[in-house]
Order: C-alpha cells, then structure tokens, then sequence
C-alpha cells in the first residue's frame, strides 16, 4: 500500500496525476483512453438535442424502416424516426440511472463500510454478515424484483442497481480501513485525542479513495450494462424518451424482416460507454496493483 | 576432458534502470567427482552463476557471451528440448528454500515418479514407486509417507526430499544454492552430510554455492570467490586458506568466527556491496580495499596466476593477466 | 479434519445465510411495496375480488405470521413428499402452486446454466493460459481485449447478433425453444434434456437438444469467459514465477507438465472460487438470455411473471434463484477443499 497522506485539496491531486498517467505505459494509456470515449459520449449526449439533424421524437420524418443512407446515416425505425438523432440523445437515461445510481451507492455503502469496519466487533460482523448475503445474490434479480416492485422510471431503476451494488463498496472500503486502521500514524492519531469522526474523515478516507474510484467505474459499466438489461425485460422507461436500451428492445421485432441498423447503432453504443468505463476502472486497477507492472 | 567447463561467462540482466552485469568474464572448469565451491555475499551473482549451468536465469536475465561445456557440449547452443534432457538427468539444481521449492498439490511420491518417467519413459508404474521408496528410505524418510504432501513435512525433511529429487537419476553434477540456508544450524550439518555420503556412493561432482566461506573450506575441492559479478580469486581449498591473495578473500577469512580463541572481536569488512545498477569503475572491490591504489580505479585487473593453481584479480600481484 | 468433518460443517453454517436470504427477500417482496394485492389490480377494483384474493394466497394475516408461513412453507418435508416440489406460495393469476411452476422450468435454466458455465470456464482458462505463456506478445494483448470486451457487451445484444447469424442468415441453428416442437422431448429423468436422452438411448434426441443449447450457451458462455480469461492469465503469470515451477523446469520436466500440473492446478484454486461466484452473474444473464430465445427456463419465467404482474409467483421464483446460489457456492467451497488439501487441517 502506498504511503499514507493526509487530505490535500482534490483538484490539486489531480492535475499533475493525469498529466502523469500518460508516462505509465498501456495501464495509463488504458485510463485515458476510457476518459477520452466517456467524455465523448457525455458530451454527445448533451449537445445532442442541439446538432440531432432531425427531432428524435418526431414520427415519421423518413419512410418507415430505411437501411441507412446519405439522408439518414443510421436508418430508420419502424416510426418513420431518424436512429442518428436518436443514437446522439439516447445515452440520457443510462447515463442519469447510472450516476444517480452511483451516487446513492456511494453515499450509502462508503459512510457504512466506513463506520462499520472502524467499529469492529460484533456490529461489524452482523453488518458483513447481511452485506455479504446482498453480494452474493445475483445482482440482476435483485434489480428485477425491486424495479417490479416499484414500477418503471429513472428513480426507480436507480435505487433497484443501487442496492445491487453498495455491498461492493462497503467491502471494498472495509478491507482498506481493516488494514489501514492499525497503522501507526493512526494510532498517533487517536493518542492525541482525536474523535472517531475526524479520524475516519481526515485520515483514513482519502487513503480508501483508490480503491473506491475503481468500484466508482466498474459500479458505472456495470449500471449502464442493468439499465439496458431492466429495458429489455419491460421494467425500463417509457418510450417517448430516445434511449440505447430502448431502441435496442424495440428493434428485435424487426430482425426478422432484415432491420439490422435499427439494433446495431443502440448497441454499439451502450458497449462503447460501458467500455470507456471499463477501460478506467481496469487501467486504475492495474496501476494500482504494481505487482502486474514488470 | 573436464566434466565441465565454463569461460568467459557473461550473464546480463536489462532492467528498466539499466544493464545489470550480474556475471562477467567468470571461467573456471570442474573434473568429474570433484567438488567445486562459489563463495560471495548477496549480490554477487553467485546464484545466477550457478542458474546459468543448467540455462535457468531467471527472466530478464541472459546469457550474453561464453561458453559452458559439460562433457565438450556448448549448452548455451542447445535447443529447449536438448537442454531440458540434460536438466534433472545429467545436471541436477538444488534450490536455497526447501519451503516453496515442491509443488504444494503433488505427492512427493508422485515428485520422483514424474521426474524417473519424463526422463526414462520406459519404466513402468510399480517400478518407479519401488525406486522412490529405497530413495526415500536413502534419506532417512519412511517409506509410507511416499503419498504425502509436502506441508505435512519439516523444513529439513523437505530438504533432504530435494536431494533426493536431484540424485534420483545419478546426475554427473550437482548444484547446490546455499542447501542449508533457510534451515537451523543442528540440520544444516546433517543436510551437507547426506548430500556428502550420498555424492560418494554415485561419484558425482558437487558445486556448492554459499556466502558461508568456513562451510566451503571445510567440503569443496576447489574455490571461486566472487564479487559483484566477478570472479576475484580462485584456487584450491587448502591453498585458498593458508594463502588468501586476494583483499577480499583476507576479509571474508578473517570474519570467519573462531570457537577456540578468547575474546575475540568479531571483524567485518568494511562498507557494504555495490549497487550492480551502478558499480565502482575499475576493480570493484576498491571503495572497500585498505591496500587500492590510483590504478585501482582506473582499470579492472586482471586475473593473475600465482602458481599452485591459484589465480587473482588484483594489482597486488602484477599487471598481466593468466593464459586462460 | 477430514473432508467429511468439512463437509458437515460447511452445511451447518450455510443454515444463518440461508435464513438472512430468506428474510431478505421477504422484506423486499412483501414489506416494502406494502400490499402486493392493490399493485396486482393496476385500476381500482372490486374490492371484495382483492379482499377475496388476499384471503385465497393467505395475505390478509398479520405480516410476521405471513413470515412464518413462508419459512415454514419452504421447510415442509410432508408438503415436499407430497407434491415433489417446495410450499412456495400461490400464484396471483392462476392460483396454481407456484412451486410446481418453477420446478417444472427450473431443468431448462439448470441445463443452459451448466453448458455456459463449461463454456465460459474451458474458454476462459485455455485463453488465459495462451496468453500468461506468450506474455506482453501480440497474442496476449489481443486475448486480454476479448476478456475487457466481453465483459462491456450486453449479452442480449450477443445473443441477438448470433441469432442474427446463425439463425437467420446462415440458418445453421435453431433460434429457440429447448427442442423443435415435433420432437418429444425424452423421458425426464433428470429434466436436462441432453442427458435424458442419452440415458434413453436417443442418439437422434441428444443431438437435437444439444442444438439448440449452442446459440444460448455460447452467448452467455462468451460474456461470462472474459473474467475467467483474466482471473487465469494474472494467477498464471503469478504462479509460473513460483520457486516450485523453477524447481519443476531445474529437474527437465515437460513444458506441458509445467504448465498444467504445476502452474495451472496451483492457480486453479481462485478460478474455481470465481465459478461460484460467477454463478449469481451467471443466473442474471440466463434471465435475459432466456427472454432472448424464448428459453422455457427460470428466467423467462419471471419476466412473464412480471408482465402479469403476479408477484407471489415473482417472490417464489427470486427464493429458488436464491437457493440455487447457495447451493452453488455450497458445493464449491467441496469442492475446493477437495483440490485443496491445505484446507482441509
């Protein structure tokens, strides 16, 4: 584990660490590689409304089911809409679901993997003990049976891949308090009088920010990959809203009748953003990691 | 012919910080049944010396130049698949620590039996296990514990398993990389023992790599100290003790602990290896030496012959080098 | 102690997960929504049909009494002789025992669960190995982007690509249903179909079955490779650098000896524990790929279930996902401690 500091301000931290990242060899180039594709389609999806050269939502503005062409680059749907349009505004949803999703993770399962492992003892256990039945259940069920439960929408979709992953935090923060909080300079800490919370806040949470960036990313990919999931199943959003997963559930019916560019730009697209996402927690882990670095 | 013979051996290591010479110009050469020691601290590149004769530098290294014959053949231009049949049958290795040199899910039965049938596919089942229990029974192991696993026994058992694994097939040479090491002292002699009566029963040659210089005196025909990659003196055992030449070789005696005398004051060599990133220029062992001159610095000496089958690499006894 | 003495004490501390799970499920199908009757009937109805409803499925009872029911109905041996299948409830639509409905599509999820996870594994582990022995060449940097790739891709959007391909295009393939609706299917003895007809004796049989598990299989097989991939090239990588490999290499054994009785039974250890853990990824994935070809397993089940809005049967088929990776994991801490013995003392 690297050496211990204390709190700096964040964007401090951060200039000079991407600056740096170029320097570390494919791990490094992996991370900017996944920066550089997730902030292209975020700010895809923001201008798209913008530069979309038609109204995504407007119903036949081309013949229903065209292949692609020199007027509608990704064809068309059975709708009569222009897919382009459609491909540069449909990462909203996923996009919202999977930050709100990471949000409520993160301020749920950090703040308890936090306490809950500083504490120890009996409390700890019995914590574990339920967060690690949670874990062990197939994430995707979980998400199917809250969102049944709470009916279609972007909150709802949210919180039924929240509670799916805030065991991966909370045992991702456990295990680096569990070793950080023995060490001396923690010690020292509490010896001269420090309180728990300062102790948690000030010295061992930045040291847990590493690990939790990755879970950060892979908690993304892995949001993006359910939303899509929750569409095709029918517990997604309703249809008006342009959206990947959507239009990739609706194309199927129409595979038969050799529609293939209404399918294949959505999904494209939502392995591209899961992809970007992918590309950073997995480039962070390995430069984490220096046992994979020769 | 020599059973082996080793000259002007280079070993490299690139590394990201740079070429690291772990061993240059080494050669020296071995006479079958004889008993041969390298003796160095760490650092000196007596491991990967002795990892080099059966071609298993550890990656990055490599074998950059020279030439290692056993039995007039080069194994540095050997395929894999020649080298791999020297390995275990002609040439055996013994590693420093017996702990984590067995694979932890084989029997050690299953050790010998795998290592009789790679390299005499002939032999049948029943007859390899027969061989491995009088082997075993050869080390001083119960036979029944052939369908063991390797954490069911001591650091010393486990070490006398890897003798057994290296003789197993009669090797002409065997290498072993500081044998005693990683166990207590009380085992230590036990081990060297063993791997003595049982080296006189097959008549095999013996290359004994060690920093404990009294161990070597006491088993080894002949002695290679190496520092820092080099090879600084080399000569045999009894001459080596009664006329150590070279500065270092003075030091490494003279720290040798004496049980007899009185009072003595521990000696150590002053200053401590050089980083192989980045050695001294000229002699290595100079910014260590009480008697290194100007010239020292300057130019690398070279290995001097001062009769008796004694050779040094040092100033001390001329400027010009042996006939190698 | 013994591998027995292990065994019976890894299935006694099953029992406290086991009980969390349930409790869990519980909380999340019945507590939570608060009255799965008025959510059943979307538009106000007949409150006398809801009343009516919630007295037939025994969900008019005070709620811990509801809890002791569930329990006491998954525990009722004498319900289980009875009807060959667990007391899981009544479902909202049909009023059948939804115990028997998940029994009867549970086979067809087992059977496509298993072939993945054979394919997903012998793929990864051959991958990871080919790349951990040609380190940092091309070969390894192109298998380690099929292992970060797979894991990015929806496995529906695979699963419809390959239907696509083989199914549509090439025609090579069936796209759905377990077995061509003119074969019978063979006689059930294990409801996995592939190995009901060979104990039958149906060549014929097998091979047709056995057809229609390619598409589905390899596109949850595929998905699920790419951690195997990476779990076993870094444990690999790790292990060849071991004293024992070098050792092995010192005494002139076979590369191929190396490889796999050294390096790869040593590395296998955590690539069998990833197996039991996969297997939760494994069950979400086979839901949608069951949807994707109309698979009459668990998974299509549920999400039948779901558009009918019938959520006993929807908790009862979460509970059996429930137990299936508890067993699971159950069985793969056996066996690792059958590979293992280190464990075992």
């Amino acid at each position: 584990m690297s050496e211990p500091k204390v709190k700096r301000s964040i964007l401090a931290q951060l200039m000079p660490w991407l600056k740096s990242l170029a320097r570390k060899g494919p791990s490094g180039w992996m991370v900017i590689a996944g920066i550089i594709i997730v902030l292209a389609l975020v700010i895809m999806t923001a201008i798209g409304p913008w530069i979309a050269p038609y109204n995504p939502t407007a119903t036949r503005v081309g013949p229903i089911r065209s292949p692609p062409s020199l007027q509608f680059p990704m064809g068309t749907n059975h709708l009569g809409q222009d897919m382009l349009s459609r491909i540069l505004c449909g990462g909203s949803i996923m996009l919202q679901v999977s930050a709100l999703s990471v949000v409520i993770c993160f301020l749920i399962g950090v703040p308890i993997g936090l306490f809950s492992s500083y504490v120890g003892g009996k409390f700890d256990s019995a914590v574990s003990l339920v967060i690690d039945a949670i874990y062990a259940f197939p994430g995707l069920v979980i998400a199917i049976a809250i969102a049944a439960m709470l009916g279609p929408g972007v909150i709802n979709m949210a919180l039924s891949i929240a509670v799916v992953y805030i065991p991966s935090y909370f045992r991702v923060v456990r295990s680096q308090v569990l070793s950080i909080k023995e060490l001396a300079y923690v010690e020292a800490a509490r010896a001269t009088g420090a309180k728990w919370h300062t102790i948690l806040l000030r010295y061992i949470f930045p040291n847990v920010i590493p690990s939790i960036v990755v879970v950060v990313t892979i908690n993304f990919a892995d949001a993006i990959l359910t939303a899509a999931g929750l569409t095709f199943i029918g517990l997604g959003v309703t249809y008006n809203i342009p959206d990947w997963g959507w239009d990739l559930t609706d194309g199927r019916a129409y595979l038969a009748a050799g529609a293939w560019w209404i399918i294949l730009f959505p999904g494209i697209m939502i392995v591209l953003l899961a992809l970007g996402f992918t590309f950073i927690g997995e480039g962070l882990s390995e430069l984490q990691n220096p046992k994979l670095q020769r | 012919m020599p059973l082996l013979e080793v000259n002007s051996l280079r070993v490299d290591y690139p590394t990201s910080r740079g070429t690291v010479h772990a061993v240059e110009n080494v050669s020296f050469s071995l006479e079958k049944g004889k008993k041969l020691g390298i003796a160095g601290e760490s650092g000196s590149g007596k491991s990967t010396l002795g990892l080099s004769l059966i071609r298993l530098v550890p990656h990055p290294g490599i074998i950059v130049g020279g030439c290692i014959k056993i039995d007039g053949t080069d194994i540095v231009k050997l395929s894999n698949h020649e080298i791999r049949a020297i390995r275990g049958k002609k040439v055996a290795y013994i590693f420093q620590d017996p702990m984590t040199s067995l694979n932890p899910v084989k029997r050690i039965g299953t050790h010998f039996v795998e290592l009789i049938r790679t390299h005499e596919p002939t032999t049948t089942k029943e007859e390899a296990f027969k061989r491995t229990r009088s082997m075993l029974k050869n080390l001083g192991i119960l036979p029944e514990r052939i369908n063991d696993y390797p954490h069911q026994f001591s650091g010393g058992m486990r070490q006398r398993i890897m003798i057994g694994l290296a003789i197993a097939l009669n090797p002409a040479l065997v290498i072993a990389d500081e044998p005693t090491t990683a166990l207590d002292v009380i085992v230590q002699a036990k081990i060297l023992d063993l791997l003595e009566d049982l080296r006189k029963v097959y008549g095999m040659a013996l290359i004994l790599i060690s920093h404990d210089l009294s161990i070597l005196l006491e088993r080894c025909d002949k002695i290679i100290v190496m520092y820092a990659g080099h090879m600084m003196e080399y000569a045999n055992s009894t001459e080596l003790y009664k006329n150590p030449k070279h500065p270092y070789t003075q030091g490494l005696l003279q720290s040798i602990p004496n049980i007899e005398l009185e009072d003595q004051k521990l000696s150590a060599i002053p200053g401590s290896p050089p980083d192989m990133h980045n050695p001294p220029k000229g002699c290595r062992f100079w910014p260590r030496c009480s008697y290194a001159t100007e010239n020292c610095h300057l130019k690398e000496p070279p290995l001097i012959d001062v009769g008796n089958d004694h050779f040094v690499r040092c100033f001390l006894y001329g400027e010009k080098g042996a006939q190698q | 102690m013994g591998l027995r003495a292990f065994i019976i004490t890894r299935i006694i501390l099953t029992i406290p997960t086991l009980l969390l799970l349930l409790s869990m499920v519980f909380i999340i199908m019945r507590v939570l929504p608060g009255d799965p009757v008025s959510l059943h009937f979307e538009k106000k109805a007949d409150p006398e049909l809801m009343d009516s409803m919630r007295r037939q499925l025994g969900l008019d009872k005070p709620l811990w009494m509801q809890y002791i029911d569930y329990i006491g109905g998954l525990v009722d041996i004498g319900y289980f002789m009875q009807h060959g299948y667990p007391n899981l409830g009544k479902s909202m639509q049909t009023f059948e025992d939804v115990g028997g409905q998940i029994f009867s599509a549970f086979p067809a999820t087992l059977e496509l669960a298993i072939y993945s996870m054979m394919i997903a594994s012998i793929l990864g582990i051959l991958l990871g190995v080919l790349a951990s022995k040609s380190y940092n060449s091309v070969l390894d940097h192109l298998i380690r982007s099929f292992g970060t790739i797979t894991y990015a891709i929806p496995v529906f959007f695979l699963g419809i690509v390959l239907q696509l391909i083989f199914g549509v295009y090439l025609r090579w393939l069936p796209t759905g249903l377990r077995l061509d609706p003119k074969i019978e299917p063979p006689a059930t003895v294990t409801g996995l179909y592939t190995v009901d007809s060979l104990l039958e004796g149906n060549i014929f049989k097998f091979f047709e079955s056995l057809k229609a598990l390619i598409l589905p299989s390899l596109t949850l097989g595929i998905i699920l490779s790419g951690i195997f991939v990476r779990l076993t090239r870094i444990n690999m990588l790790e292990t060849l650098r071991l004293d024992f490999v070098t050792a092995a290499r010192a005494r002139g054994l076979r590369e191929s000896t190396i490889t796999y009785g050294y390096a790869l039974r040593n590395a296998f250890l955590p690539i069998l524990t990833m197996m039991g853990l996969q297997f939760a990824m494994l069950l979400g994935g086979a839901i949608l790929t069951e949807t994707t070809f109309s698979w009459p397993g668990l998974g299509r089940y549920i999400v039948q279930r779901i558009s009918f809005r019938d959520y006993t049967a929807i908790q009862g088929a979460v509970v059996m996902f429930g137990l299936f990776v508890t067993i699971v994991s159950l069985v793969v801490d056996i066996l690792y401690a059958y590979f293992d013995p280190r464990i075992r003392l």
